[in-house]
């Protein structure tokens, strides 16, 4: 290619968010543009070779030392619903970005942006919760920050919660580590919680037997590493569901991946929601449950020691890690034809009919 | 999942399959019309199961797509009113306009919700006196009745805060432009199943007696289509034209009387304009001037409003079945579910973004095309 051609490839390089536009809900989807967001606007300014990863979370050398470090805020619509509420998620979610990174987590901080005219019963319940949900998992909450806004500012409360762990010698946890023949394993139901939580919305509510599957996962994590050495990366596929994981995991490793629609385990009940409302459950949001990629011999027994635990007991063996078509995620369907699964851009939206 | 695995399964797929190849002794063109039936096939890969020789090509069927471009601008004109709350069903929200989507005038500060059901509408109507509240009613048949209930439900009630965005579209004169256009290919149609639930099939036998092409009334799921186009084949291969009901479980010759009788009470008959496709006579329904209070287009002032469509955007021939959205050049590239061009690639029903989102790798390996 002529040196032109190149600079006017660059010159017509397509920018997404362009000056004057805004940010939309689907910026923050966890799909395509959420992406968009990261590489165009905040990659580029912060750049360095720890963030590129783009796992869960930093993995940091301090002191020979091996930190995992990570960030999530919560912004649930409702505070509380069944199976949890913004107080169990913001223990879980930071603990669970941990432990995707194979580290045992340790002490975490509590930011909170209150709205002018929360109930302060509404504070209590929630830090009653965080009480609980920090002691179930072990760890300690050390720091911390609280803002007020003013009334229309916030939604209620908002959390933020920062987590660090310590990663053992010899594990290394990266979404660029699947190689083909690899195995992906699937630690239970998807789409609970996302269902759980349309189903609470204004305006949508139906009648649903789901709860959230809001649970911590780092025990699961060091059974599975007991079981074998050999996982190559742990992804929990939260908002933007298992589709979005399983997508970043194929574009960071180069690889292709073949998932069995029959083995993909899900509830009746969000089956039935799905259907109804033309969702696709691949892309609803988990907050319990973990993919992993892992070495062909490893699958067995790693499946075993997912089966053992609690929040693993419906764990599969869902798909394979393919070279035959790189970055991209395929679906045997139960009639036995394929399909592409790909990142969604924004938000699933309900169909009309 | 019972009454849903029964209609996935595999080895009656393979079944239909076999009957279908040994039943077709030439080539035949299908049309699906309903946008959750090209969802199915699309995600189901069902046209790659299909014997050589049997073509489906995707009809108008989309809500989302076939709304037009001034509607779309009528409702973001409406929704960036400072009192005004726009009501609408999720997948409308990402449709471009002129110059915008919902999406953007929601980030700007417009009051737009999404719902499920217009009753939805009618409870934030009653519990926000102080807004004026429009439901965004777009779709064929299916969607109507409801929506003529929420209108019939305000009237009855004196709600002075609530109007309605109509827009719906008619199966039957769609079809009937189609068959009258030179260009057409299609030999058969799937009829759609859940249009038909409300309206039964009466309608579909004065097309029969007009044009002579057989149309079978179909489901959604993968079984439910393969043996609708078991029975269009075989009504081909035997040179006969009716119309044949494939979804027992759900449709009947006459349809639902109440919801039809809803729709008589608060709407009637138009002409409509139909994106990508052009005006078709006596082809949608708008309120009738009994229920002229609870016009969006006149409360608002948008009935002058109109809209030129996107020169390279070929939804017209994608929604007519003359093209597939592969043989769009800015299909995949310029046209994406991010950046849509046409209503077509927005919605999960429409074909473009169907073909998009489930491509199947043969075609995608090939790079866009």
């Amino acid at each position: 290619m002529p040196p032109e051609a190149k600079l006017d490839v660059a010159l017509n390089c397509p920018i997404q968010i362009a000056a004057g536009e805004s940010i939309l809900l689907g910026h923050g989807s966890g799909g395509q543009m959420s992406g968009d967001l990261l590489r165009n606007i905040l990659l580029p300014a912060l750049q360095n070779p720890v963030l590129d990863r783009l796992d869960d979370q930093a993995i940091v050398d301090v002191g020979g030392a091996r930190i995992a470090f990570t960030t999530d805020s919560f912004v649930v619509k409702p505070l509380f619903f069944p199976g949890g509420d913004i107080g169990t998620l913001a223990v879980n979610g930071t603990v669970n970005d941990l432990a995707m990174g194979g580290a045992v987590p340790l002490f975490l901080s509590l930011a909170l942006i209150l709205e002018e005219g929360l109930p302060l019963d509404t504070l209590r319940r929630v830090v009653e919760s965080i009480r609980v949900a920090a002691a179930l998992t072990g760890v300690a909450v050390v720091t911390g920050d609280t803002k007020v806004v003013e009334k229309g500012s916030g939604d209620g409360l908002f959390v933020n919660t920062s987590g660090i762990g310590l990663v053992s010698p010899g594990i290394r946890l990266s979404a660029d580590q699947a190689r083909p023949g690899d195995r992906v394993l699937l630690s239970g139901t998807i789409g609970d919680h996302g269902i759980t939580i349309l189903s609470q919305r204004e305006g949508l509510e139906f009648e649903s037997a789901v709860a959230s599957d809001t649970a911590a996962l780092h025990t699961l994590v060091a059974g599975m590493l007991r079981a074998s050495s050999e996982i190559r990366c742990l992804r929990d596929p939260t908002r933007g569901g298992l589709s979005s994981s399983l997508n970043e995991i194929a574009a960071r490793s180069r690889v292709g991946i073949e998932l069995e629609e029959s083995a993909i385990p899900i509830r009746e009940e969000v089956q039935g929601a799905c259907e109804l409302l033309g969702l696709d459950p691949l892309y609803v949001a988990n907050e319990g449950k973990l993919v992993a990629v892992v070495a062909p011999s490893a699958a067995e027994p790693i499946l075993q020691a997912m089966r053992q635990h609690p929040v693993g007991a419906n764990a599969q063996i869902i798909g394979t890690v393919t070279d035959f078509h790189p970055e991209m995620v395929t679906l045997r369907t139960s009639l036995g034809t394929s399909r592409i699964v790909r990142m969604l851009s924004g938000d699933q939206l309900p169909r009309i009919c | 999942m019972k009454y849903l695995d029964e209609y996935r399964n595999q080895k009656i797929a393979r079944g239909i399959v076999a009957e279908l190849a040994r039943r077709a002794t030439q080539p035949w063109v299908l049309m699906e019309i309903c946008g959750g039936q090209t969802h199915t096939l699309m995600r189901y890969g069902i046209d790659e199961l299909l014997p050589a020789g049997i073509e489906l090509v995707h009809g108008p069927g989309c809500p989302v797509c076939v709304t037009s471009l001034e509607t779309i601008d009528k409702a973001i004109q409406i929704a960036s009113h400072p009192e005004a709350t726009l009501i609408s069903y999720g997948d409308m929200l990402r449709v471009p306009g002129s110059r915008t989507d919902l999406f953007h005038v929601k980030a700007q500060g417009g009051d737009v919700r999404v719902v499920y059901s217009p009753t939805e509408a009618l409870k934030f109507a009653r519990a926000n006196p102080n807004r004026k509240v429009v439901f965004f009613a777009v779709g064929f048949e299916t969607t109507a009745p409801a929506n003529a209930m929420a209108v019939w439900q305000a009237k009855r009630e004196g709600l002075k805060n609530f109007s309605m965005l109509a827009s719906h579209v008619l199966v039957p004169p769609a079809i009937r432009a189609l068959l009258n256009s030179p260009r057409n290919r299609v030999q058969g149609f799937i009829g759609p199943g859940h249009v038909c639930t409300v309206m039964g099939y009466r309608e579909y036998e004065d097309l029969i007696c007009d044009f002579g092409v057989p149309i079978v009334v179909g489901g959604f799921e993968p079984l439910d289509l393969l043996e609708a186009i078991l029975m269009l084949v075989t009504q081909l291969e035997e040179g006969r034209a009716e119309v044949e009901n494939q979804y027992v479980r759900s449709v009947t010759r006459g349809g639902n009387p109440h919801a039809q009788k809803a729709l008589a009470e608060v709407f009637e008959v138009c002409d409509r304009k139909w994106r990508g496709i052009g005006a078709i006579p006596e082809s949608g329904l708008a309120l009738r001037k009994e229920y002229a209070e609870f016009d969006a287009d006149r409360i608002f002032g948008t009935e002058g409003v109109t809209a030129e469509e996107p020169a390279e955007c070929i939804s017209a021939e994608v929604l007519q079945g003359l093209k597939k959205p592969p043989d769009c050049s800015a299909f995949g590239t310029r046209c994406t579910p991010e950046n849509p061009l046409g209503a077509p690639m927005v919605s999960s029903e429409g074909a473009c973004a169907a073909y998009y989102q489930y491509r199947r790798y043969a075609t995608a390996s090939k790079g866009n095309h």
